[in-house]
């Protein structure tokens, strides 16, 4: 691979949150690669450490919650002083994971080379600004801007984000909004400092379907205008299908499969992601009308006591003696396809 | 906006209609009435009163009428001609006694609801970012203390302390020589020095509750995902929480800023006594056990006007700060 295209590297990432109750394991060894202007799908069931993952490269991970192992490698786009666009030779490389959490380097990052929509348009917007102050606010941090540029600036992005009548918008308070409409304004505020990487923690989960769709073909041609990343988190496969280039399934905390979308729908791997492919309702294969729906047996284990050896061992349908006993390493099955299961070794 | 303020002052009119027939009712239901008590406390010194001159003066007050007759008679003269009827016990008309009171009461709360405020928020606001800290352990510590240590506890405290050790007075609310002088300049100085003292006791008690109000509210509103979207913006930590979730658990201050003043006025009514404060408490209390029914009335009636006005302008204040709720 090309490492001029690379924007993104996870190496062995363990965030966990020091509780009263005990130590969780949220992020316990997870490896991802994010590569420039592509967009990669992570897949997992609630709790699987999707969220937290993300929430570990912006460094904002919830109180009691700290990385303790594993680097983030950004690779920064430095922009051109004079144009102010970026250029694909200056690239600087630091390690996300090493930053102070509180400092100035990250929070230069922060918004402006790495943004994130979050699941819930509904509370994600602070319920007694204007949508106009609460995007404003992200360009003149980020831009230098006077406060009437500022606002230029929030139109023009709201007008881009396909928001009806932006300079009436702009002066709205967001319950004044549909939910569609407060996603698109987060999205507005996510792209108006053009990242490089923008995260999306399922932002769709909250939506109607229909609504769904509009804000995924919106986040398609954004990207393509803007030239940028996508780091795409959801529990929604059929999502992952029509928006992702590649694909990392994660369980209890680890990259368990990682692979091309196409590999990963048509040849998957893992116990895990097979039974994840089965457990989807398929439209038109009616054949049994009786027949259940194929689920994984058993539920996620307790975050205080995980198994030892696979995480996945005790679901497994295709377990054999030393699941239990060994941490299965990550296999290179094929180019661009990594496995972490015995079976493949 | 306009029209729900105008319509909500239309309802005031009935309200503080009704809330004036209560007082009155209420200022009446002890058994007897002025003159029954003074004729006893008479008694009670050894002078002798001859009925027929009591029968003479409850005609001349008015009091031998049914009620509904003296309650017109009182409510006609505040409305026609700012009169708000006689003190029996002072010998003088109502009007000439409570306006300074009023205002000295006003005063001392509005001052100590500042104060009190402008200590507490960004002490709540340290108590909930720093949760469990240390220091968040003895601000609690010290807001308990002040929710549960009674205002009059706490005055007759600082009044031996400063007699004691500092040898200042601290009572009143004036020097001697400025108790009964027009108002000037150096009667202002010289309430300011005074004022003080029962400020910031009042403050203490105020801060108390204002410091839980805030860091509980603050705490529920730190974990909204609207904070976190704040943070993912690149906002420096004190900027995210200051404008944004502070905002949004500030909202109970003005919601009750309403009823708060009119309940540290009646609030304030042992302090006031204890330190001998020359405001509307000690006087209103005086004015129910001497059943002079004008004075007491008009001061429970004014507290009434008072927190009905005081609710509608936080109601305002809330609207102004809070987009969500809409004036409909």
């Amino acid at each position: 691979m090309n490492n001029s295209d690379l924007l993104l590297q996870m190496k062995d990432l363990k965030t966990y949150f020091f509780l009263d109750e005990g130590t969780v394991k949220a992020v316990d060894g997870a490896d991802l690669e994010i590569k420039a202007c592509s967009t990669l799908g992570v897949v997992g069931e609630s709790g699987c450490g999707k969220s937290v993952a993300a929430r570990s490269i912006m460094r904002i991970v919830a109180k009691g919650g700290r990385i303790v192992n594993g680097e983030i490698m950004f690779h920064q786009r430095l922009r051109d002083p004079e144009t102010g666009s970026r250029s694909s030779n200056l690239v600087d490389v630091l390690d996300l994971a090493a930053l102070n959490p509180h400092g100035e380097k990250i929070r230069s990052i922060r918004g402006a080379e790495i943004s994130m929509v979050f699941q819930e348009p509904m509370t994600s917007l602070s319920p007694v600004h204007t949508i106009g102050n609460q995007i404003g606010e992200v360009v003149s941090l980020h831009q230098k801007l006077d406060s009437k540029q500022a606002r230029e600036k929030a139109i023009d992005m709201l007008d881009r984000v396909g928001m009806p009548l932006p300079q009436r918008t702009i002066d709205r308070y967001p319950h004044e909004l549909s939910g569609g409409m407060r996603q698109r304004a987060m999205i507005a505020m996510a792209l108006s400092c053009h990242p490089s990487l923008l995260i999306a923690d399922e932002p769709t989960t909250a939506l109607d379907v229909t609504t769904e769709a509009q804000i995924l073909t919106l986040m398609r041609q954004l990207q393509e205008e803007l030239g940028m990343s996508i780091m795409f988190i959801t529990h929604n496969l059929g999502v992952i299908a029509q928006m992702a280039d590649r694909v990392a399934v994660m369980y209890l905390g680890k990259v368990v499969e990682d692979a091309s979308v196409e590999d990963l729908f048509y040849k998957p791997l893992h116990p895990y992601t097979q039974a994840l492919l089965q457990s989807i309702p398929r439209l038109g294969a009616k054949k049994d009308r009786n027949q259940r729906l194929a689920s994984i047996r058993g539920s996620v284990p307790d975050p205080y006591n995980l198994p030892r050896g696979c995480p996945f061992h005790p679901r497994c349908a295709r377990r054999l003696d030393i699941c239990d006993k060994e941490e299965p390493p990550l296999v290179k099955v094929d180019t661009g396809h990594q496995v972490r299961c015995v079976l493949y070794k | 906006m306009l029209g729900y303020v105008l319509r909500r002052i239309a309802i005031m009119i009935p309200t503080l209609i009704v809330i004036s027939i209560i007082t009155f009712i209420i200022i009446q239901l002890p058994p007897g009435d002025f003159l029954s008590s003074y004729a006893a406390s008479l008694r009670a010194q050894g002078e002798v009163i001859d009925e027929a001159e009591i029968r003479v003066m409850r005609e001349r007050y008015g009091l031998n009428q049914p009620i509904y007759v003296q309650y017109g008679k009182w409510i006609k003269g505040i409305v026609t001609r700012g009169d708000w009827g006689q003190s029996m016990s002072l010998q003088r008309p109502v009007k000439d006694l409570i306006w300074q009171r009023m205002t000295l009461s006003m005063v001392l709360s509005v001052v100590s609801l500042l104060v009190g405020w402008f200590i507490a928020i960004p002490l709540g606001v340290y108590s909930a970012t720093h949760q469990y800290s240390p220091l968040d352990y003895i601000v609690t510590f010290i807001s308990f203390m002040g929710i549960g240590t009674p205002s009059f506890l706490l005055g007759l405290v600082v009044m031996f302390v400063a007699m004691n050790y500092m040898g200042l007075n601290v009572g009143g609310l004036f020097s001697d020589q400025f108790i009964l002088a027009p108002w000037s300049w150096a009667k202002v100085v010289d309430l300011l020095k005074h004022l003080w003292i029962p400020v910031s006791i009042l403050a203490f008690n105020g801060t108390a509750g204002g410091l839980r109000t805030t860091r509980a509210n603050l705490l529920d509103e730190l974990n909204k995902p609207y904070v976190e979207t704040a943070y993912a913006k690149g906002l420096t930590e004190r900027r995210v929480i200051w404008k944004y979730p502070v905002r949004v658990a500030l909202n109970p201050f003005f919601s009750t800023v309403g009823w708060e003043l009119a309940n540290l006025i009646s609030g304030a009514t042992l302090l006031s006594i204890v330190l001998n404060l020359q405001t509307e408490g000690p006087m209103l209390l005086n004015a129910l056990t001497a059943q002079d029914m004008y004075l007491a009335g008009s001061f429970l009636f004014l507290l009434s006007v008072m927190t009905v006005v005081g609710t509608l302008l936080s109601d305002i204040l809330l609207a102004w700060v809070d987009p969500r709720i809409r004036m409909t």
